[in-house]
């Protein structure tokens, strides 16, 4: 393998498993910090418990979400030096801010957060993870605007061999960055609502303090319908985005091989990239996808075979994972519609049947976040920053293959152990029930030592 | 002032802000399994950075968002000419933040051990390594106008590793401070005395360094033509010894804010004897990246001024903040008593 393609792979790993802890980190925020003001509000003692117990999975999964991201900022300039130079002076800046403006408040924050129960008023405890949750929010933001640019470059001129900005106004408002981090953001509170629901369920399951696993559900439960329904809503206006922006990536999503008015949306296809048109096309629903792409049924669109072949992305993963997640993404809104139904009686315990779904439903959003990502990056290529500037003239020309083989093969050892650890901790932890996480926490080892 | 100065001097504070602050985190992290006799004490120790050592890392991250916003071309050879020297660093940083985190989420002794190592190793390799990389970055990387001409061990050269154990001993004087001003008991006691038998390890290693550094690089030469800057590295020595007349004294408060002014002043030696380069080369001066043939367009540099001089001093108020709210000293009994340890 060469240093493009080890480059790629460890950028794309490194990325992937980065994004399995923002999500939870992003959604998981938001619900810890709606039960410690619920006990702030109330005085009850069970959302005191809440706070504690969603807040130990959250801290767990936090640490890591922030170590595995700085491997990302260093790795722009390590593996692709000629891109970081080509376009540092337009997308450093939103990175350099995401730094200074959210990233120095959430981890400045978490610590009083940890740390200041007894320290700090309960109104400054909790107001102090709504900062963290704002933070993480904001951090996604600056992140997505950075990858927006890549996505749909504005507000900058090819000057001095490279795009300087001139616009910073363009770069802020990308209507392509802010529908991606609407989308990004929801399909992250379904995921934390998920996981609440999961952790729920299995204790239900159990029959384990069941008025606080019955509440722990009912909150998860109505955060991921109305996160479920903004993210089908979202996800339709920033596919009118990537329409617009990216006609290579719309017509991989779908498979679109030729160029159409009034297209057609089959609901099922067979993409055979071979002969550069769909095996199977069936069940269509007239003018759909035109619709889709630009709110109009009578649009044009643009088929693969408009482009050159070396500027087209591959077609089958983009088009199977975009089919998949719309699938999931469905899934998800009936089955928070099913769980809001279900719950609202607090006796969920009498339900194991859907208790079991709910339970490994748990992994669903991650797949579905995941091969999102999938969509979005794979779909942009052969491109790194869309129709200016190809990958393949992205990566350093300084390193060589052994040192990126190294690299790789150290960072899916550390990644690997790192995921180990995690899941042994968070399945831990998840398993004690809310009373076992508090009692240990007031006596911990340490406390029998001594 | 032009844009590209102000941008100089910014990357020399967010350098010298992360070294001073995280500085003692790696010295903690460096000594509490020393310091530390038993595992309330080790957690104590640990305990003692605990709220604050995540808020301290970003700085770093800052730095490098920073260089690249303002230096792109810096930070892209930077980056990737020391590709290696800066995968071990990631490596270091990822298990010592994991280390400090999830010590305290197990009992065994082996878990403890395990991570009690990540905390050293992730302590003491950045240490060293950042020494090393800032000792080449001021003698200068043997790269012209095509490529780096150099490996790893290219920077493990006399120099690079004297910076380095500088580093590591200016973070070891810095965290038994911080440890003598955090902590009551015999972890107090400890980290007093080991300071002070440290500072003489240091201040050997400290004048080595400074005269080493007039043959090594040309760091010197911008002080000669404008003495006036020799105010910067008198602050250094002054320090260095206001830091063994307080600790005499047991004003180890005042110990420990020399030390912070020391590191910061080493930092600022640094930076004055580069400036105008980032990178300078030792092939060829015309190779040197400089702020000037290295920088963003002034628009770019006029956003990122902008920004940072609206939020750097927001984050400096509520740091200083959440410093004030943990200035309680730690003792073992806090250990017991509090719900949330290391």
């Amino acid at each position: 393998m060469d240093v493009l393609t080890l480059s790629r792979l460890q950028f794309a790993s490194t990325a992937a498993f980065h994004f399995i802890f923002v999500p939870l980190t992003l959604g998981l925020s938001l619900l810890v910090a709606y039960m410690e003001t619920r006990y702030v509000l109330t005085d009850n003692e069970m959302y005191l418990k809440m706070t504690k117990f969603w807040g130990k999975l959250f801290l767990i999964n936090f640490a890591l979400g922030v170590v595995t991201g700085i491997t990302l900022e260093f790795q722009f300039g390590m593996n692709w030096a000629e891109y970081s130079k080509y376009v540092g002076d337009i997308f450093g800046a939103p990175l350099a801010i995401e730094a200074t403006v959210a990233f120095f408040l959430e981890s400045s924050f978490i610590g009083l957060w940890i740390f200041g129960w007894n320290k700090v008023s309960k109104k400054l405890h909790a107001l102090s993870i709504w900062i963290v949750a704002f933070a993480t929010n904001l951090s996604a933001l600056w992140i997505l605007l950075a990858n927006g640019w890549m996505q749909k470059p504005v507000g900058y001129v090819l000057r001095n061999n490279r795009a300087e900005m001139v616009d910073f106004m363009a770069l802020v408002t990308n209507p392509y960055g802010w529908t991606k981090f609407f989308h990004t953001i929801m399909s992250s509170y379904v995921l934390a609502a998920f996981f609440v629901m999961g952790v729920s369920a299995y204790h239900l399951l159990k029959k384990n303090n069941l008025q606080f696993f019955n509440t722990s559900f009912k909150i998860a439960s109505r955060f991921a319908l109305v996160s479920a329904i903004f993210v089908l809503m979202t996800g339709d206006f920033h596919g009118v985005e990537v329409a617009k922006a990216q006609p290579t990536k719309f017509a991989a999503m779908e498979s679109v091989w030729e160029t159409q008015q009034a297209a057609s949306y089959p609901l099922i296809v067979v993409p055979d990239p071979e002969n550069e048109r769909n095996a199977m096309e069936a069940f269509k629903v007239p003018k759909m996808l035109s619709y889709l792409a630009f709110h109009d049924s009578n649009a044009e669109v643009k088929g693969l075979k408009a482009y050159p072949k070396e500027d087209r992305p591959p077609v089958t993963l983009t088009f199977l994972s975009f089919r998949l997640m719309v699938g999931l993404g469905f899934l998800f809104i009936f089955l928070s519609f099913l769980s809001v139904v279900l719950s609202r009686k607090g006796n969920m315990e009498s339900k194991p049947f859907f208790l079991n779904i709910m339970l490994f439903s748990l992994i669903l959003p991650y797949i579905a976040v995941q091969i999102g990502w999938i969509v979005a990056e794979v779909g942009r290529q052969p491109w790194i920053v869309y129709s200016l500037l190809k990958t393949a003239d992205a990566v350093s020309k300084s390193i060589n293959t052994t040192q990126v083989l190294i690299s790789f093969v150290g960072f899916t050892l550390l990644y690997g152990f790192l995921a180990l650890i995690d899941v042994y901790l968070l399945t831990k932890y998840a398993k004690k029930g809310p009373e076992e996480i508090i009692s240990e926490m007031k006596s911990s080892s340490v406390a029998q030592e001594v | 002032m032009e844009f590209q100065i102000i941008w100089f001097i910014l990357w020399g504070v967010l350098w010298a802000v992360y070294f001073m602050l995280d500085g003692f985190d790696f010295g903690v992290g460096m000594l509490h399994g020393f310091i530390g006799k038993n595992e309330a004490e080790k957690s104590l120790a640990i305990k003692t950075i605990g709220p604050v050592w995540d808020g301290n890392e970003v700085w770093l991250i800052t730095a490098g968002g920073a260089t690249f916003a303002a230096f792109p071309t810096t930070y892209a050879l930077m980056f990737s000419y020391l590709y290696s020297a800066l995968l071990i660093i990631l490596f270091a940083l990822i298990l010592r933040g994991v280390a400090i985190e999830f010590r305290g989420k197990g009992e065994s002794a082996v878990w403890k051990k395990v991570w009690d190592l990540a905390i050293f190793g992730g302590s003491f390799i950045p240490s060293l390594l950042f020494g090393v990389a800032f000792g080449n970055i001021f003698k200068g990387l043997p790269m012209d106008a095509q490529e780096y001409h150099g490996t790893l061990f290219t920077l493990l050269n006399p120099y690079g590793l004297l910076t380095g154990i500088f580093f590591v001993l200016l973070f070891l004087v810095h965290g038994s401070l911080w440890l003598s001003i955090k902590t009551k008991g015999d972890v107090k006691t400890r980290s007093e005395q080991l300071a002070g038998k440290m500072w003489y390890v240091l201040a050997i290693v400290a004048v080595c360094f400074l005269i080493y550094t007039s043959f090594a690089t040309d760091l010197y030469n911008n002080f000669i033509i404008m003495p006036l800057w020799f105010i910067i590295p008198i602050l250094a020595v002054t320090s260095l010894l206001s830091i063994k007349i307080f600790a005499g004294k047991k004003w180890f408060v005042a110990a420990f804010y020399s030390s912070c002014i020391l590191i910061v002043m080493v930092t600022f030696t640094g930076i004055v004897g580069l400036y105008p380069n980032l990178i300078p080369s030792n092939i060829d001066a015309q190779y040197s990246l400089t702020i000037f043939n290295s920088s963003s367009s002034p628009y770019t540099l006029k956003i990122m001024t902008i920004v940072a001089m609206i939020f750097v001093p927001i984050v400096i108020a509520y740091q200083i903040w959440i410093y004030r709210i943990f200035r309680h000293k730690l003792s073992t009994s806090d250990i017991v008593k509090d719900t949330e340890n290391y």
